[in-house]
């Protein structure tokens, strides 16, 4: 049903594809609804990753204790996606598929490196979440593809924290600018990773892996966190609508990517003292 | 397409149109008029019922995937005909409505919090009712309602029962 053309789409939580319906952005002849396929719903150990399952609910990973002990930074972000109420319904793999440039889950698997997986027809397929989100609403999924897991990698060692921040007109409500952060420090306190991703400001997650590189290696000093940022971001085009404009974008991110990297800078350190 | 939908403890069977959200469902097939159409696409929150307990968007659910679940909607929170659960009462009491549109979805909120945690810090029943918008109170009376069902479901508030 799916291949036979583009008015056929696959719905779980409904969370993103229903408004965009009431709002005639999406007008689906036909709707397959994968919500209760309990086969794509789980969270498990896979090689040297945690897979989740595509119709995993939102609600169901913000306490995951697995995601919690092995994928921290998405743990740190669940409470942010919409509300509640929104979360008892939405899943995970819905707000990746939809790939709303504003939403937190993406903006995660960009920035931790996860893959995407797909079943088009008898194949599977795998793809980097780097490569997966092409713009607003927009991926490289085919029309007859269904997203059936997303890994996130593990990182090795204990010394590992993470960082979020994000701004809007409320809490809740579609962000501005967000900015996530994961660094891996070693015994002597020394950066040996770290990720950073920047979202809602541009028509994909951003990774900025300059930031990465000007700051592995050394011990996360503010100045240089400061300026490594600000230098990613200078020649980027973002976002300006109604709400917030590009000049406000570009400050708010840098503000926010500075921040989510000095939290987890310090969650790093904690952990290290623990 | 068929479909069996337990609302307020009761099964009904219909046949309902595949497009139909749970909303309208609910409102013009069940004549349960307590949740309201707001903005139609998930953001206000005024078509809140709970899902096996869970508050969730009837708006952005279609009756047929609604399939099997326990519904609550406002009308199956009053004890009996005529009388009023402990925070509706509290609603009436503190004044915690102005135009009430936003109230059945309030409630029920409240109701789901309260479910899972009896003694809510202000700041629990904030974030509880953040997802529903309310245009008329400010929201003060709402959350003071919510705070005295709490006290009273939990007995605080009970003659000789003062902590």
């Amino acid at each position: 049903m799916l291949a036979a053309g583009d008015e056929t789409r696959i719905i779980a939580g409904g969370q993103t594809l229903v408004p965009l319906m009431a709002m005639r952005l999406a007008r689906p002849k036909r709707l397959i609804d994968i919500a209760r396929l309990s086969d794509l719903a789980f969270v498990r150990h896979e090689r040297d990753a945690i897979a989740i399952g595509a119709t995993t609910r939102q609600c169901l990973l913000e306490r995951d204790a697995l995601v919690r002990a092995d994928v921290p930074l998405l743990a740190k972000v669940m409470p942010f996606v919409g509300h509640a109420a929104i979360r008892a319904r939405g899943t995970i793999g819905g707000s990746l598929a939809n790939a709303d440039p504003a939403a937190e889950i993406p903006l995660v698997a960009v920035t931790l490196g996860a893959t995407m997986l797909y079943r088009e027809d008898a194949a599977n397929v795998e793809i980097a979440a780097a490569d997966f989100f092409l713009g607003p609403m927009m991926t490289t999924l085919p029309a007859a593809g269904c997203l059936t897991a997303v890994r996130f990698p593990l990182w090795g060692g204990a010394r590992i924290g993470v960082g979020f921040h994000e701004i809007g007109a409320r809490p809740g409500d579609f962000a501005f600018a967000a900015a996530a952060a994961q660094i891996a420090l070693n015994a002597d306190g020394v950066c040996q990773r770290l990720a950073l991703g920047i979202g809602a400001v541009a028509a994909r997650p951003l990774r900025p892996d300059t930031v990465a590189k000007a700051l592995e290696g050394t011990r996360v000093e503010a100045r240089v966190v400061q300026e490594a940022v600000r230098a990613a971001l200078a020649d980027i085009d973002l976002f300006s609508d109604l709400h917030a404009s590009a000049e406000y974008r570009r400050r708010a991110a840098e503000c926010l990517a500075v921040r989510a990297i000095t939290d987890a800078h310090q969650s790093a350190e904690a952990a290290r003292a623990s | 397409m068929r479909v069996e939908l337990t609302v307020n403890g009761e099964t009904r069977v219909l046949e309902v149109e595949p497009r139909m959200s749970l909303l309208d469902c609910l409102r013009e097939r069940l004549l349960l008029t307590g949740a309201h159409a707001g903005c139609e696409h998930g953001v206000c929150g005024a078509c809140t019922v709970l899902i096996d307990g869970v508050p969730t968007r009837s708006c952005l659910m279609f009756a047929v995937q609604a399939d099997g679940y326990a519904i609550t909607t406002i009308e199956g929170l009053t004890p009996g005909p005529g009388e009023l659960s402990p925070i509706q009462d509290a609603f009436c009491e503190t004044h915690g409505m102005q135009c009430g549109y936003c109230t059945p979805a309030m409630i029920l909120t409240a109701h789901a919090l309260l479910a899972s945690n009896p003694t809510p810090t202000r700041a629990q029943i904030v974030d509880a009712i953040s997802a529903n918008i309310c245009r008329c109170t400010g929201y003060a009376q709402i959350v003071e309602a919510i705070a005295l069902a709490a006290e009273r479901m939990s007995g605080l508030n009970q003659p000789g029962r003062r902590p």
